[in-house]
């Protein structure tokens, strides 16, 4: 998933810490995540809140995603007792063994799709790529559908796609093809591929970070892009003229895991439970675009009606887009992945 | 020496004998105190490099499974994007090179000529960039460089152009971003040895009717070539790891060795994609190194400068 900066400052900080105090370890957790203005949404809407209910200390850290997982615990040093990764990161991990078993008798997994509930991970959030355009381009008469993106006659302009997501990218030449949303997942490898290839001549750029393509739609260096929403809303909240919608978005997960080894792991367990429990999760889109993986948050009345339509995970937006499906990515992942890399870099 | 010294006294054959055996010993005993001096330094660099190299090595020899395997480099074969990316790594690090021998070498020349105030002030803008992180001249380069950058705007404005110029997100834009961090590594070396060129040479070669240009090509240069060897090294050897301003710049089409590290350490889950892709890289540069050691001799790879 996303390659966010890591301060290590932080994880030797916490670790010297949790060293000084050894009395008090045994109710501090630590959790790792991405970092930025996401990680700090998340420490008002989940980390604050459930220290607080449950009188326990929650240190932070950020992640690299699965490698830094692996390193921790293939290396016998796991600092953190819950991460969060992508669904796919999840979904590859849980293969090699290295998360600890969820209790689902302490964690409610009612409200969350089945899809993103497993032995041992969780959704936690939702992030949504969409098709972005510049109005000072093309007014209100944009793309509007990956099959507009894909159509360089009746759109002509600059365009950008995700090279470092290629199952995202995947997902939407799936869409550009015409195939409908319910019937992407499984994707058809080969037929994407084919679509990437109709499409990879006119690619101005190919994106390996959320900030690089922001910085791509800002800057107009390109006309039309594939975003993720977070960074999309603020563009538009910045003021930058651009324009887009959840139609034909493609739902990307988030999940949390207890990684294999933690010293803290039935109190982790507890603040996880926390984490995705309605109540919190109705905090998140107080702070930030990512939507809540609990759908009964939308139910608590937290979220103001208003915010609720621009809320990725919403009852109504979720209809509108393909849920990216973490196990089918688990499988062919690296065959798709290298595939896709020979493609574009013909 | 005190052995040597006495024996000089009598300049008589056994005693020649004696003394070379003295002289041998001492020189033992010197390299020995050599040795011991050097010890802590190779220690820690058979402990910093020789050891995680070797450990390198080993993992690229094991697959996903944890079976001794050659799959990580039969990868480089079976998919075609590798081949690519390794020839894009070496064409980027032979352009740039290239452009900083083209830049640096009249750049070195001016900053040796001038009076020693005045180069220091130069030679201040050649370091200053240095001081700068890499990622901000990076980022300056996009907007500088853009479709709604300084340069296009500035062009289009003029009326030289109508259509902006592909400047940004290419293999150009790569080229010029890289070009601009490596400056420094050529010409600082090559400007130490044009420093200590000696110009009673030059005057020499005029005294005896040589024109200026004869001079410059047939003294100057052979003298100056040892530096622009080294900074030559130096400079290709620091491109082919290059890994933000291809990133950044080459607008995911300029994909380069390092980059793909990066990428393999997160898309297959043992350690031996990205190590492959180490012991490759590292073998291709030592073959480099050999190879400008055979071209150049010793004075490219070994000293910075020599007088």
């Amino acid at each position: 998933m996303t390659k966010r900066l890591c301060i290590h400052g932080l994880a030797i900080a916490g670790l010297l810490a949790t060293v000084a105090v050894p009395a008090s370890a045994a109710d501090t957790i630590t959790v790792a995540s991405w970092g930025g203005t996401y990680q700090e949404a998340q420490t008002k809407a989940f980390f604050d809140p459930a220290a607080k209910e449950l009188g326990i200390t929650i240190k932070q850290d950020t992640t690299n995603g699965l490698d830094d997982v692996r390193l921790q615990v293939t290396g016998n040093a796991v600092k953190w007792d819950i991460t969060e990764l992508g669904a796919d990161e999840c979904a590859r991990g849980s293969k090699e063994g290295l998360f600890e078993k969820l209790d689902y008798n302490i964690i409610d997994k009612s409200g969350i799709n089945p899809k993103l509930v497993h032995d041992d991970w969780v959704g936690i959030s939702y992030t949504s790529v969409v098709l972005i355009y510049r109005t000072d381009v093309f007014g209100d008469k944009g793309p509007k559908t990956w099959a507009d993106f894909w159509n360089v006659e009746k759109f002509p302009g600059r365009r950008a796609l995700s090279g470092s997501q290629s199952t995202e990218t995947l997902s939407v030449a799936a869409l550009a093809k015409g195939i409908p949303i319910d019937k992407v997942y499984p994707v058809d490898i080969d037929g994407a591929l084919q679509s990437v290839d109709k499409i990879r001549g006119h690619i101005d750029a190919w994106w390996t970070s959320g900030a690089q393509a922001m910085q791509l739609v800002k800057d107009g260096e390109v006309d039309m892009a594939s975003i993720w929403n977070g960074r999309a809303g603020t563009l538009k909240k910045e003021g930058a003229p651009v324009s887009f919608s959840f139609d034909q978005g493609v739902l990307t997960a988030d999940c949390m895991v207890i990684p294999k080894g933690s010293k803290n792991k039935d109190i982790a367990m507890k603040a996880l439970a926390k984490f995705v429990s309605p109540d919190l999760q109705a905090n998140l889109p107080l702070y930030v675009d990512n939507g809540p993986a609990n759908e009964k948050a939308f139910e608590t009345g937290k979220i103001p009606p208003d915010r609720i339509k621009d809320i990725n995970s919403s009852p109504e937006n979720v209809k509108k887009q393909v849920l990216q499906d973490p196990e089918f990515w688990r499988d062919t992942l690296v065959e798709a992945t290298e595939k896709f890399n020979n493609l574009i870099q013909q | 020496m005190s052995v040597a010294s006495a024996s000089l006294d009598h300049a008589g054959r056994p005693d020649r004998a004696i003394n070379a055996g003295a002289l041998r010993a001492d020189a033992r005993r010197e390299s020995r105190g050599l040795l011991a001096l050097l010890s802590p330094g190779l220690l820690l660099v058979f402990a910093v490099i020789i050891v995680p190299i070797g450990w390198l090595f080993w993992l690229s020899l094991f697959d996903e499974t944890g079976q001794l395997s050659a799959s990580n480099y039969a990868r480089f074969f079976e998919q075609a994007s590798y081949i690519k990316t390794f020839v894009t790594t070496f064409k980027v690090a032979f352009t740039v090179t290239g452009a900083c021998v083209l830049f640096g070498y009249p750049l070195a020349y001016m900053l040796s000529q001038l009076p020693r105030r005045a180069a220091g002030a130069c030679l201040i803008f050649v370091i200053l960039p240095f001081w700068t992180s890499v990622l901000v001249r990076t980022y300056a380069w996009l907007v500088i460089l853009q479709r709604k950058g300084l340069v296009n705007t500035w062009l289009i404005d003029l009326g030289v152009i109508g259509q902006p110029l592909p400047l940004a997100n290419n293999f150009a834009a790569v080229v010029i971003g890289m070009t601009h961090i490596m400056l420094p590594f050529l010409v600082l070396p090559l400007y130490a040895s044009m420093k200590s060129i000696d110009t009673d040479c030059l005057r020499a070669g005029m005294n005896l009717g040589a024109s200026p240009t004869a001079t410059f090509r047939q003294i100057f240069l052979p003298l100056s070539l040892p530096g622009l060897a080294s900074g030559v090294v130096i400079v290709f050897v620091l491109c082919l790891g290059f890994f933000v301003t291809p990133a950044l710049m080459g607008g995911g089409k300029v994909i380069m060795w390092a980059m793909r590290m990066e990428q393999a350490t997160s898309l297959y889950s043992n350690w031996g994609a990205g190590a492959a892709l180490g012991v490759v890289l590292l073998a291709a540069t030592l073959a480099l190194l050999g190879l400008f050691h055979w071209l150049l001799g010793t004075r490219a790879t070994g000293v910075w400068s020599e007088r």
